[in-house]
């Protein structure tokens, strides 16, 4: 780690004028793309709508979706944070106790293999319509990531830095201050990335089992009306909600870890 | 003159302790260290006994796996002692004592600290007073050619400079010993050859007591007042030799008879086991 060299071949100020073009550029030639497919093949509205006409929809009920937006957002939100808080949690508990890890690592891994959706519809049963099923549906998805990327972080660290450490007589408290969280905090910012965007689908499974608002309830409603390019707007909007959280967090990342291989941007040559 | 600076404590003294015989600070007496592990007990050190004066240079050389490394973490608290004792200036070594610094292969230096805080991590551990070390880690800093990096991040310097800093931090707090294992084992040939020479005068100005492990007999026969040949595994001493080569030494010591004589005595011991490394 200490001999990492990261060497950008553009300056890091250039780089960044066109790097949120490019990805843009992309998407409007799949679009193109898939404007032609509809065309070329001849495929019926009731499959897939032409670009147009989700942008028609956009349009007509852009103001309701955004409006829709803002439970599915909430959800996500609560959801990713009980993540955060129970995911690094759970982490510390299983990096630093070799009985929990013992115990209960195995168990969380057998419990991911339960597909959440079909689950879903229990907490529903067990907390009503509303925000708590979905809040929770979105936590169960964005909890794991936290959690393995939080054990990888916290266990990679250094046997001869943990020597240096204690050779100093740090306290757990120090130990874990000043050496385990700052090291574990780049993979810790990964899980969050994973699981911010799970987090979405999460609460959308939610809206699908249990409520009567948010994008979720609005895409399953026009499924079942073959209101296609509704719900392709609805999709868009989603797709939408996990890029800015994804970016918020990239945003806190950059500020907390500057120092980290995948952030450094400049090289300083030394003799 | 930097000399006086650097050692905070005592300086007067070292002077007059030039003149006497020089005082025991560590002790070693029949150290075993036997690792339990799961397919049954691995004996990494037979019964060891050795002492180390103040302000003395040793330098352990051996094969690898013959338990050096286990040697310097047994003296720095860091693995408990299966029998036998290691005593410093007369207090039995039960935990990581005060009293040393630690330099290892690599630097390992904290990527989220600049190198000036890294230097000043064990004062921030130690709860030490910090104006007064502050003042220290910036004479290290000037002394080790370090000058004008201690903002920049660990990543931003080279391997030699990297472990120069890990020098400094060694050093902050002012430690009577410093133990260091193979430091200079990650770094390029003539990097090495440079800081050997930086060693020597660090040695020299700070008046430290120094454990080096090495690999290299040229460096362990340049750099200590004695070398202690260990055998292979379990780790046990084939001889200790006294180095009288005069100091300062230079590049051009190592091609002098003395010094060539030594090293083939040293080597000696690994042609009939079978080589080092």
């Amino acid at each position: 780690m200490a001999n990492d060299r990261v060497v950008s071949p553009t300056p890091g100020v250039r780089r960044r004028d066109h790097a949120w073009a490019r990805p843009l550029i992309f998407l409007a030639l799949l679009v193109v793309l898939w404007d032609l497919i509809v065309r070329l093949f001849d495929i019926p509205p009731y499959l897939i709508p032409k670009p147009w006409d989700v942008a028609l929809a956009f349009r007509d009920e852009g103001g309701r979706l955004m409006l829709e937006a803002i439970p599915t957002t909430i959800a996500t939100l609560g959801g990713f944070a009980l993540s955060v808080i129970f995911g690094v949690g759970t982490a510390m508990l299983i990096a630093g106790f070799k009985p929990v890890e013992s115990y209960v690592y195995p168990l969380l891994v057998f419990s991911q293999s339960i597909p959440k959706v079909a689950v879903a519809p229990l907490f529903v049963v067990w907390f009503g319509f509303g925000m708590t099923p979905k809040v929770i549906s979105a936590f169960l998805l964005g909890f794991f990531p936290v959690v393995v990327a939080g054990v990888q972080g916290f266990k990679s660290i250094d046997p001869d830095m943990r020597d240096l450490i204690r050779s100093m007589k740090a306290s757990r408290l120090q130990t874990f201050g000043m050496l385990s969280f700052p090291h574990a905090l780049p993979a810790i910012f990964a899980g969050f990335k994973v699981s911010v965007t799970l987090a979405v689908v999460g609460a959308v499974v939610g809206e699908f089992v249990g409520s009567n608002s948010g994008i979720g309830y609005v895409l399953q409603r026009s499924i079942g009306n073959f209101e296609l390019p509704t719900m392709f707007a609805c999709l868009v909007i989603l797709a939408l909600i996990g890029c800015v959280l994804f970016w918020l967090v990239e945003v806190v990342e950059r500020r907390l870890v500057p120092w980290h291989a995948s952030q450094r941007v400049d090289v300083v040559a030394t003799p | 003159m930097q000399a006086r600076h650097l050692r905070t404590v005592g300086a007067e003294t070292t002077t007059a302790a030039a003149q006497e015989p020089r005082r025991r600070l560590i002790d070693v007496q029949g150290l075993v260290k036997i690792y339990r592990t799961p397919d049954g007990d691995v004996p990494s050190l037979q019964p060891l006994t050795f002492d180390i004066a103040d302000g003395e240079f040793i330098a352990v050389v051996g094969p690898s796996g013959c338990g050096k490394s286990t040697l310097l973490k047994l003296i720095a608290g860091l693995v408990p002692a299966t029998s036998g004792s290691i005593e410093i200036d007369g207090r039995q070594v039960v935990e990581p004592p005060d009293d040393i610094g630690i330099v290892f292969q690599t630097p390992v230096l904290m990527a989220w600290r600049s190198v000036l805080r890294n230097i000043m991590l064990p004062v921030e551990v130690r709860k030490l007073d910090r104006a007064s070390h502050l003042a220290r880690a910036h004479a290290l800093i000037e002394m080790t050619g370090l000058k004008g990096f201690e903002n920049k991040f660990p990543w931003q310097l080279s391997g030699g400079m990297q472990q120069r800093a890990a020098l400094c931090r060694a050093l902050v707090h002012d430690p009577r010993i410093v133990l260091m294992d193979e430091p200079f084992g990650a770094l390029d040939a003539l990097t090495r050859e440079r800081m050997n020479i930086e060693l020597q005068r660090i040695h020299f100005e700070t008046r430290k007591t120094i454990l080096l492990i090495t690999h290299s007999i040229p460096e362990a026969v340049f750099l200590a007042d004695r070398v202690v040949v260990m055998t292979e595994r379990p780790g046990a001493i084939a001889a200790i030799y006294d180095v009288d080569l005069p100091r300062p030494r230079r590049l051009s010591t190592m091609s002098e008879p003395a010094f060539i004589e030594i090293a083939k005595a040293v080597r000696s011991h690994f042609f009939a086991q079978g080589g080092i490394d």
